[in-house]
């Protein structure tokens, strides 16, 4: 595991290590690009054209002040920021070589393949094995085998299975909080998802069901894209590959989690890791 | 001390005692309100004892009183006096009873109210009896002897012989009742619906002498029928008017009663408690099960409580769909701004509007209007009777359902407001439209919101009265709105209604006396049908809450 302070006393040549930029990416390794993406809630503007690539199969974390559109930008890849009435954007998504943005792109299909995991465990109230379901379902799958693989193949990859597999047809709001969270995952994985999403997914839990989550992301990375958003910066030293802080809607810095805690290229992002920024 | 009541106030205590006190007061009256119309209503029921006593009139003979003592009260002398009774200077007020002494065939009316100083010689004499007439009420007297064909029947246990001999009657009277509402009934039914065709075909111009011979046929197959049931009755009718009774009343008279014109004859005086006990209940479940008699005075209200019951089932079916269907597009689906704002307080004006409007609303639209359109277009041979376009329960019902709209979709709105929006995007972040999240998500957990709703709206409309009075609810209805002529549920119907019973019974009524007891009773129903609906839904409710209960944290 990582240790903030430590990493914070240790310099470049220490680690040894090149920084990484992940904008410089080969374009195979990149799923998805931002182009100059801007985004108005009515006359405010929350973020001001924001360039950066996710590289594929890791962990990306954004982590910056409240308010500094963290959240916002991560809500852009799946379009969640569509629901906000006074929303409106600029600039482009690149997903799957298509601007997600463009007229032709279904939206629940692209919400299928880009899942969000939100702050706050929102389960359904139905059962467990019903929650896992829902997506499954919402696709048009009927048959009950393939459903019911797919439920057990989710909830174990949601390290899930072994805890609930006695009562699946238990109402979902009985669980515990960190339970919820990793069901939300795994009802999130049942439709199997190229990237993950995940926005403070522990904020509402306690440090060991983060334990868990965090393991849990781990585990997922070999499969999935992973971009999370976290206030909490040793959460993002322990699971990231690379690490953005954004201040005031603006991209200030975006490289490889190391050289961001060890080596930051910038004043402001230094102020904000060790815990001078006011 | 001053610091003490300083403290006192400071800390609340006078306004929690203000608040205990507001619930108490109303947590008092509703009890005492039911409990005010239990007892006067269901006091009804429990046989009182008859008693024989002498009656002295202020100025004249005094002479013999066979009845009830139904109640007592205390009247200031004054009032008397201005009414012209001569009481003495130094009373004040003087005790008087109701005595029912039924018999209005022979003295005209069948309650007194007598100063109590005025009777003596009380007693209760164990073979004093009461009849329960079809006509004219009860009568009161002492049983001489019975009459078969005319001729006086000797036997040695004459009430013994009247029971069964009553019990006879009676099961013929059941066989009478079943040919002509039934048998008779289906038969003049599909006469009427013949009639229907052969005028529809003339209407159209396609009577042919065919079609008239056929209906010919069937005519003189339905009248063969009806002749074969009417020499039946017939029959009956003679068997039923076989015998009778001889009886003396209070002043000697000796009248002779058919046993076809008794309900019931019981000896008051002559019951054990437990007698008692069985008669009460048999009186009562008699009251909830049979038709009225005698202009509603007598008998009992089952069309009112199966018109009520039927009447807010139909609106409920009418009004959750609507209401929930409106409430999800002014919630989910319109853009809010000051359009919506401004259907939302009209719709919450809408629910302020005094109920007799709907009422007129409801007969100029829906009666007039829709429903002689609807005569016109579907029913010309029926003409110039009409089928829809006249008060009938299908417009009561609607008209209702419009009145308790507002309710409906308020609650609705309120519901879907507070489904979280975590709970929303969760859905839709997992490829779900819009449509099915609202589908599949939104509206099971709005259910409960939903059934609040509904609980509104059935207590608003199981107690209206005055919109039925103009679109559908009559003082008496010979048929019952279902029964088993197909499309057995008959929508363009009149029926009976607890509301508008109480109201007939109590101000309608020819006979204020015996109509008393009848509206506490019929209000206590009332009070308990719409009760045990309320109940019903709100256990519906709590099973769905229940089931989403984490939604309020």
């Amino acid at each position: 595991m990582k240790n903030v302070e430590l990493a914070i006393s240790n310099t470049e040549a220490e680690i040894g290590k090149e920084k990484q930029d992940p904008n410089q990416f080969s374009k195979d390794l990149i799923c998805m690009k931002t182009k100059d993406f801007k985004l108005f809630y009515g006359e405010k503007q929350a973020l001001n054209g924001i360039n950066m690539s996710i590289p594929k199969k890791k962990v990306t974390a954004f982590i910056g002040p409240s308010g500094c559109g963290k959240s916002t930008l991560l809500r852009s890849f799946n379009r969640m920021n569509d629901l906000v009435d006074s929303c409106r954007t600029e600039g482009e998504i690149i997903y799957d070589e298509k601007n997600i943005f463009h007229r032709s792109v279904d939206v629940t299909d692209l919400r299928r393949r880009i899942g969000m995991v939100f702050q706050k465990p929102n389960p359904f109230p139905k059962s467990i094995y019903e929650n896992v379901a829902y997506g499954l379902r919402i696709q048009g799958i009927r048959k009950k085998r393939v459903i019911d693989e797919r439920v057990e193949w989710a909830l174990k990859g949601a390290a899930l299975w072994d805890e609930v597999k006695d009562r699946l047809n238990d109402n979902a709001l009985g669980m515990s909080g960190g339970q919820q969270q990793r069901l939300v995952i795994a009802r999130t994985i049942a439709v199997e998802p190229e990237v993950l999403l995940l926005d403070e997914p522990c904020s509402a839990l306690d440090p060991i069901s983060t334990l868990k989550v965090e393991e849990l992301i781990n585990d997922l990375k070999e499969h999935y894209t992973i971009v999370i958003v976290t206030h909490n910066m040793q959460q993002a030293a322990r699971v990231s590959d690379y690490t953005a802080f954004m201040y005031l809607g603006n991209m200030v810095e975006y490289s490889d989690t190391d050289s961001i805690f060890t080596n930051p290229g910038k004043k402001q992002t230094e102020d904000y890791i060790t815990g001078r920024y006011g | 001390m001053k610091q003490s009541t300083k403290i006192w106030f400071r800390q609340g205590d006078p306004w929690i005692w203000l608040n205990a006190g507001a619930v108490a007061i109303s947590v008092v009256m509703v009890l005492g309100l039911l409990f005010m119309l239990a007892v006067r209503g269901l006091g009804h029921f429990w046989p009182h004892a008859v008693m024989d006593a002498t009656y002295t009139p202020p100025n004249g003979q005094s002479y013999r009183i066979v009845g009830e003592w139904v109640e007592d009260e205390r009247v200031s002398a004054i009032r008397l006096r201005e009414a012209g009774m001569d009481i003495a200077e130094e009373v004040d007020s003087v005790q008087r009873i109701l005595i029912k002494t039924g018999n209005r065939d022979i003295s005209g009316l069948d309650f007194r109210w007598i100063l109590q100083a005025r009777i003596s010689d009380i007693h209760y004499p164990e073979n004093v009896m009461t009849v329960e007439r079809r006509e004219w009420g009860n009568f009161y007297g002492y049983l001489e002897g019975l009459k078969e064909k005319g001729v006086s029947v000797r036997v040695e246990d004459i009430y013994a012989e009247l029971d069964s001999r009553i019990e006879r009657v009676l099961s013929l009277q059941e066989k009478i009742v079943q040919i002509e509402k039934r048998d008779i009934g289906v038969i003049n039914y599909q006469l009427e619906r013949i009639r229907l065709k052969e005028r529809s075909l003339e209407i159209n111009e396609k009577l042919t002498a065919s079609a008239q011979a056929e209906f010919q046929v069937e005519r003189a197959e339905l009248d063969a029928q009806y002749q074969y049931y009417k020499g039946q009755l017939d029959n009956l009718y003679q068997e039923v008017s076989r015998d009778s009774l001889i009886a003396t009343s209070m002043d000697g008279t000796v009248s002779e009663i058919r046993l076809s014109n008794i309900v019931k004859a019981y000896r008051t005086n002559n019951m054990g408690i437990l007698q008692k006990l069985t008669f009460y209940v048999v009186q009562f479940y008699g009251f909830l099960t049979e038709d009225p008699r005698e202009a509603n005075t007598e008998g009992g209200i089952f069309p009112a409580i199966f018109g009520t019951v039927l009447m807010v089932i139909l609106m409920s079916i009418i009004v959750t769909p609507f209401g929930v269907v409106a409430a999800i597009y002014l919630r989910e689906y319109a853009k809010q701004g000051w359009l919506t704002k401004l259907i939302r307080i009209a719709v919450n004006n809408l629910a302020g509007v005094p109920s007799i409007v709907y009422g007129v609303f409801g007969l100029g639209f829906f009666v007039y209007f829709l429903g002689g359109s609807i005569d016109e277009l579907f029913y010309p041979e029926a003409s110039p009777s009409p089928v829809f376009g006249t008060p009938g329960l299908l417009w009561s019902s609607i008209t209702l359902a419009l009145l308790t709209l507002p309710v409906v979709i308020v609650a609705t709105e309120e519901g879907l407001s507070r489904i979280p929006k975590s709970v929303r995007e969760g859905s839709l972040a997992l490829g779900a439209t819009k449509f099915e999240t609202l589908w599949k998500v939104v509206l099971p957990m709005s259910t409960p919101a939903m059934m609040t709703g509904l609980i509104l709206a059935i207590a608003r409309a199981a107690g209206e009265v005055a919109p039925l009075m103009l679109v559908g609810v009559v003082k008496l209805a010979p048929t019952l709105p279902l029964d088993g002529n197909a499309p057995f549920l008959h929508l363009d119907r009149k029926f009976m209604h607890l509301g508008f019973h109480i109201y007939d019974v109590g101000f309608q009524s020819p006979n204020v006396e015996a109509a008393r007891p009848l509206v506490y009773a019929t209000a206590f129903l009332l009070v308990a049908v719409i009760a045990l609906l309320n109940i019903t839904a709100v256990l519906v409710r709590n099973r769905l809450r229940e089931r989403y209960r984490a939604l309020e944290t």
